[in-house]
Parts: C-alpha cells; sequence; structure tokens
C-alpha cells in the first residue's frame, strides 16, 4: 500500500464485461486500495473490460495490466472515453446514460433526469401522453415497426377494466444484445417506460418477460423492480422468465408462454391489443421500444422526430457483432448506410479478409453483399432491398462465409425453434434442410436427381415424376420459401426465406450455380 | 418424503400468481435437475389441469428435461454471430466428451466478443481452442 490516494475507477458490471474478466479487473483494483465502482456499459466491446479513471479509459484490461494503469505508464489508453470516436459520433438517446451510472443506483437515475418522463405523463394524462408518442414517430423496435402510439391508442380505447403491459425482453436473436444493455444497464428507465406506458393505457401490471439466457439481465430487472416499486405504484411490475424457446419473441407465443401454456403462436386476428394476456387488452411492447419513452415524454416528441430518416424517427441502437473489429451498440438517428456501420464504425471484419455479407436483423433476417452498403438504416430502405432492419442487429461475415451452410442453418433453425402451429414452418423448414443438404451435395457436378420414393407413389398426383436438375432444385427451393413467406403464422416461419432466399440470390456460386440465379421478384 | 414437501412448498409459493405454470416448473427443474412423471401428476392436480397439458409445456420448453443430466453442462453458442467469429471450427476440434455435456445454444447477447460459453450462470467470451479445452476439463 503506498500513502498516495487512489482514484475511484468504474468498470462495468455488464454481463458482456463479465465473461471478458471485469471482476477480476475490478477486484484487482480494489486490491490496489482504488474505489472502485460497478457503472453500465459504454457499448464499445473490444475494449471490455474498460476501466474508467476520471473519464479517460483503458482498455481491454487484465488484472495484470492495474499496475501500469496505476502508476501512468499503461499502453491500453484510449483517451477520454467521451471523445472516443465511436462514442462522439452517436446520438444517445435511450443508451444516454450508458457507461455512466451505476445500473441499481435510484440516486444515479434521479441524478440524470430519471423519473422525468413519468411525471410528465401523470401531469399530460393519459391522452395527451399517448398523443406525445404518437408525434414522436417511435415504431415498434421489435423488428415489426409497428407505430406504438397507434398500438397503445387501441388498448387505451378498448372495453376492459383489466389491461396489462408486456415488455417482450425474450431477445434471441443472434446478434442482438441491446435490450440485454438496458436491462443490465439502465433497469430503472425501462420500468419507468412500462409506467408510462400504464398511465397512458389504464393498466394497473406490467410483465416484463426475460429469456432464460440472461440471467444477469434477469437479477437486475428483479433487482430494480423491487426498489422502484413505490415510485411507479399503484402500477406493478412483475418479472418472468422465459425457458429456452426462441418462438416466445413472437408476441402471442410469449402470451401463451406467460399464462403457464405451450408457447404456441396463437392466429391473429384479435390482435393482443384488444385480446391478449388472460383474454384482456395487453401492450406488448419490445424493450427498447418502451426505453425510448422516458426519453421523449422528458424532453418532447418533437425533439425525436426531429431525428431520423423517412418515415423511420429518432434514434436506433444498432447491434455491430460477428466478425467486425470494432464491435458494440451503436446508438444513432436513421439513416445512416449500411457501409459507414460496416466500415467506418465497425473497422472491417476482425479477421483483416474482405467482408463477404452482413446480416441484418438476426436469425430471420437478409444477407448482404457488399453491393448493398450503400442501403440507409430505415425500415422501408430495407424492406425495398428485400430485407428487414429487424431488431437492429448487424452480423459481419468475412469471405470464409459459406453462404449455403449458412441458409442451411437458417432452415434448420427454424426446424428446431419451430411451435409446430401452422404447417408451412412446420414442415417446410424440414423439407428446407434436406432441399439445401441435396443442393449441396451436387455442388459442382451435373448429376441429375430422379424423382424419390415417394414422389413416385401413385397417390402424389402432383408431384414431379421427371428427373431435376441443380437449377430446378434451386427453383423447388425458391418456391418453397414463397410457401412458407405467404402462409406461415408468424415472422419464424415467414421470415426465415429472408436469410435463405439473399443467400441464393447474392451468392449463388455458393450452391453450385453457374449463372446467377434469376430472381423471381426482381 | 422431502421431494414431496419441496414441491408442495414450490407450488404453494407460486399458486397465487396469474400464469404459475413456468415459475413452478423452472423452480421444479432448479431443486430436482428435472421434471418426473409424478412431479407432473402433482402439479397437474394441483393447477386444475390435465397431465396432458402440463406435460405439453414441460416437452414444448428446452430448460425442463424429463430426466436427470449427471454431467456437468457446458452451454456452447453456435448462432450466427459466434459462427462468424470461429465457433463451428472449436467445436469441431473439440474432443469427443463423455464426462461433460456440450449443449448447443443459440445466443448468449454477447455477439461482439464471440465464440462465447455459458457454465451454470457464468458467462465466458473469446473463446480460443485452449480456453474451450481448460473449460471443459475444470469441469471433467
Amino acid at each position: 500500500m503506498t500513502d498516495k490516494v487512489q482514484p475511484i475507477v468504474r468498470i462495468s458490471d455488464d454481463a458482456l464485461a463479465l465473461a471478458c474478466g471485469a471482476d477480476e479487473v475490478a477486484a484487482a483494483f480494489a486490491a490496489a486500495g482504488c474505489t472502485v465502482e460497478r457503472v453500465s456499459s459504454w457499448g464499445m466491446h473490444w475494449l471490455e473490460p474498460l476501466a474508467d479513471i476520471g473519464g479517460q479509459g483503458f482498455g481491454p484490461l487484465e488484472p495484470g495490466d492495474v499496475a501500469a494503469v496505476l502508476d501512468g505508464s499503461s499502453a491500453k489508453g484510449i483517451g477520454a472515453i467521451a471523445e472516443h470516436p465511436f462514442i462522439a459520433r452517436q446520438q444517445r438517446f435511450t443508451f444516454a446514460r450508458a457507461g455512466k451510472t451505476r445500473p441499481l443506483s435510484l440516486a444515479d437515475y434521479s441524478a440524470t433526469g430519471g423519473w422525468a418522463g413519468l411525471a410528465r405523463a401523470r401531469e399530460l394524462g393519459p391522452e395527451a401522453t399517448i398523443a406525445e408518442v404518437t408525434q414522436s414517430g417511435l415504431r415498434g423496435r421489435g423488428g415489426a415497426g409497428f407505430p406504438a402510439g397507434i398500438k397503445w391508442s387501441t388498448v387505451a380505447k378498448a372495453a376492459g377494466s383489466t389491461k396489462y403491459i408486456v415488455c417482450n425482453a425474450d431477445e434471441g436473436d443472434s446478434g442482438t444484445f441491446a435490450d440485454r444493455m438496458v436491462m443490465e444497464g439502465d433497469p430503472f428507465m425501462l420500468i419507468e417506460g412500462l409506467a408510462i406506458a400504464a398511465v397512458a393505457v389504464g393498466a394497473g401490471k406490467g410483465y416484463v418477460y426475460i429469456r432464460s439466457e440472461y440471467p444477469h439481465a434477469i437479477a437486475k430487472m428483479q433487482a430494480a423492480a423491487e426498489l422502484a416499486a413505490p415510485l411507479i405504484a399503484p402500477f406493478a411490475v412483475e418479472i418472468r422468465v422465459g425457458a429456452g424457446a426462441y418462438v416466445c419473441g413472437e408476441e402471442t407465443s410469449l402470451l401463451n408462454s406467460l399464462e403457464g401454456k405451450r408457447g404456441e403462436v396463437r392466429a391473429k386476428p384479435p390482435l393482443p391489443a384488444l385480446e391478449g394476456l388472460f383474454g384482456q387488452p395487453t401492450v406488448v411492447n419490445n424493450v427498447l421500444t418502451l426505453a425510448a419513452v422516458p426519453w421523449i415524454l422528458a424532453n418532447g416528441a418533437k425533439a425525436y422526430a426531429d431525428v431520423g430518416f423517412g418515415r423511420s424517427r429518432g434514434t436506433m441502437p444498432i447491434q455491430i457483432s460477428g466478425n467486425v473489429r470494432y464491435g458494440g451498440l451503436f446508438e444513432v438517428g436513421f439513416g445512416i448506410t449500411l457501409g459507414e456501420l460496416v466500415n467506418d464504425i465497425g473497422g472491417g471484419t476482425a479477421s483483416g479478409r474482405p467482408v463477404r455479407a452482413v446480416q441484418v436483423g438476426g436469425p430471420l433476417g437478409a444477407y448482404h453483399p457488399p453491393a448493398d452498403f450503400g442501403l440507409n438504416f430505415d425500415y422501408e430502405a430495407f424492406a425495398e432491398a428485400e430485407g428487414l432492419i429487424g431488431h437492429a442487429g448487424l452480423t459481419v461475415f468475412d469471405d470464409s462465409a459459406d453462404m449455403s451452410a449458412l441458409a442451411r442453418f437458417a432452415m434448420n433453425f427454424c426446424a428446431a425453434e419451430s411451435c409446430g402451429k401452422c404447417t408451412p414452418c412446420r414442415i417446410g423448414s424440414t423439407r428446407g434442410v434436406e432441399l439445401i443438404d441435396r443442393i449441396r451435395a451436387r455442388r459442382g457436378s451435373d448429376f441429375t436427381r430422379s424423382a424419390d420414393k415417394v414422389e413416385a407413389l401413385p397417390q402424389m398426383h402432383n408431384a414431379r415424376k421427371g428427373a431435376r436438375s441443380l437449377a430446378e432444385e434451386i427453383t423447388l427451393l425458391e418456391d418453397l420459401c414463397e410457401t412458407m413467406k405467404f402462409g406461415s403464422l408468424c415472422a419464424l416461419g415467414g421470415f426465415t426465406p429472408y436469410p435463405v432466399l439473399s443467400a441464393l440470390r447474392h451468392f449463388p456460386e455458393d450452391f453450385g450455380a453457374v449463372v446467377p440465379v434469376q430472381d423471381a421478384a426482381e | 418424503m422431502e421431494d414431496a414437501a419441496e414441491l408442495a412448498r414450490i407450488i404453494a409459493a407460486h399458486a397465487s400468481r396469474e400464469g404459475p405454470l413456468l415459475p413452478i416448473l423452472h423452480d421444479v427443474q432448479a431443486a430436482f435437475g428435472h421434471v418426473s412423471e409424478a412431479t407432473i401428476r402433482t402439479i397437474a392436480q394441483a393447477l386444475n389441469l390435465t397431465r396432458a397439458e402440463v406435460h405439453g409445456v414441460v416437452s414444448f420448453y428446452h430448460d425442463f428435461h424429463d430426466h436427470p443430466e449427471s454431467r456437468p453442462v457446458l452451454k456452447l453458442c453456435r448462432a450466427e454471430s459466434c459462427q462468424a467469429r470461429g465457433v463451428e471450427a472449436l467445436a469441431a476440434a473439440l474432443p469427443v466428451q463423455d464426462r461433460v455435456k456440450i449443449e448447443t445454444i443459440y445466443c448468449l447477447g454477447l455477439c461482439s466478443v464471440g465464440p462465447n460459453a455459458m457454465v451454470g450462470d457464468r458467462l465466458h467470451a473469446r473463446l480460443d481452442a485452449a480456453k474451450l479445452n481448460a473449460l471443459v476439463e475444470a469441469l471433467a
């Protein structure tokens, strides 16, 4: 021990920082006599564990680096964190507190503008609160992009004395982690968002349904819900834990799961807004949607709507991941191009090889080649390019990626996670895996496939009896994708064709096609 | 029997909640390591459900098991982001395990620092062959 007064060191206790060894680094600082504060993560994941000492950042640290950081000789300094280009380029509304506050400190939350949105909503009353959310242009951040204000107003007008707010925190999409970061880094903001929604629609009870793969988020939200209970009363928030079913991220399946049933998708109508949880009018919103609401109420709809692009207003917390040099959380107004995100901000691939494809929107999102890098990040622009922004996760792949293998993975994932309610998804995904396996087995050969036993049966009137060439097999796959896209009940079966068809369209050589496959939709 | 008392306690703890079945099953899975046929019978009776309904729920969710797993479990993420960061090569190089169960899961939400794994509630990121082998060895 020295007589020198050691500084206050701020280190994240977010699950990602912990996985990278933040506890060990924090313990090393504490052993050196520092006061260690555990805060949320800045979202610069390649630098985790990141130590923040008086605004100066050091990372990624290992316990052995601590002495050098404290005596000023560390080469891992990144300068002022807030001025780091990755942070300075962002517009942080939802993640304004990221890296700055202790997640479970009510004092930190209030001191940084917490509860101002709820206070204003209570003052405005239900109608004006809904008007504010409608005018902000906030759209559902879970992927569908449905205007939040319209959903709320449907629930507010629905008949019924019992109404619910359900927060969808079943963030199952690979390549997305913004919900987790909100719950682990700023849990009171999410609870405030639920409470504002409750004021707006007249709900007495809210549920946050968190996937079981997020034990740290569950613990933080549970603690936060208890701490915040007196502040949001008479409204009450309860945390519920999923059980490892991806499909429960679909809102009607989530409602069934909350009710204690199999997480099977419900047919719509009735809309959950009218007949949702236990048959009562229910707001089902994603974490990011509800987390955006306190800012909107506190700062006004106009300030939010002033940022954005086209019909996509406000900011989107974009999650940059996969084979990328600078992965992390990048919140910015809509309209930034895909190329800027991948190359300028993400710094290209971590492997140093050329980017081959970027999957946008999770396992059900399309694969985009670098030719699409001019696309603006916007719901409509991506829809036009036969893709989706989904929950705004970007997964970068280098040129070693085998796109037909990834297409197979998409079908296989759908087969594993299908709830089984509708045939196109349940059966189509399995047939899709088989079909892609056949196509992959025949890459590079001119072998044709003759009708199999089932196809040859007399009762299979519509099955083709003749042999199929590779090109015809690919047409069959496209046909199957069309059936899944338009025949499935929910987005799982309906969107699985996006990664498959985009891989086929942009990377036909991986499927053994000599000439680029014609795209039926273009 | 101690198990019966524990099961009764778990059911009683959640019975007054709306939609109590999943919270009950989570606690049962945590306490007993699986959800047995006998347990399903008891829960069904307590919640006024059919055994088929409870069995349907147990079998639907990946987190609930009908028999106990005696080996320690390492959950390895093999979703797209971890694939982009090389998890398939790691998984292929991993020797066949008889003392540790390597379970595939899809996404731990640490997609920028993969490949990732979870043991219990403890997370491990930036895995390479050496780190993964060390994790498996520590469990075996």
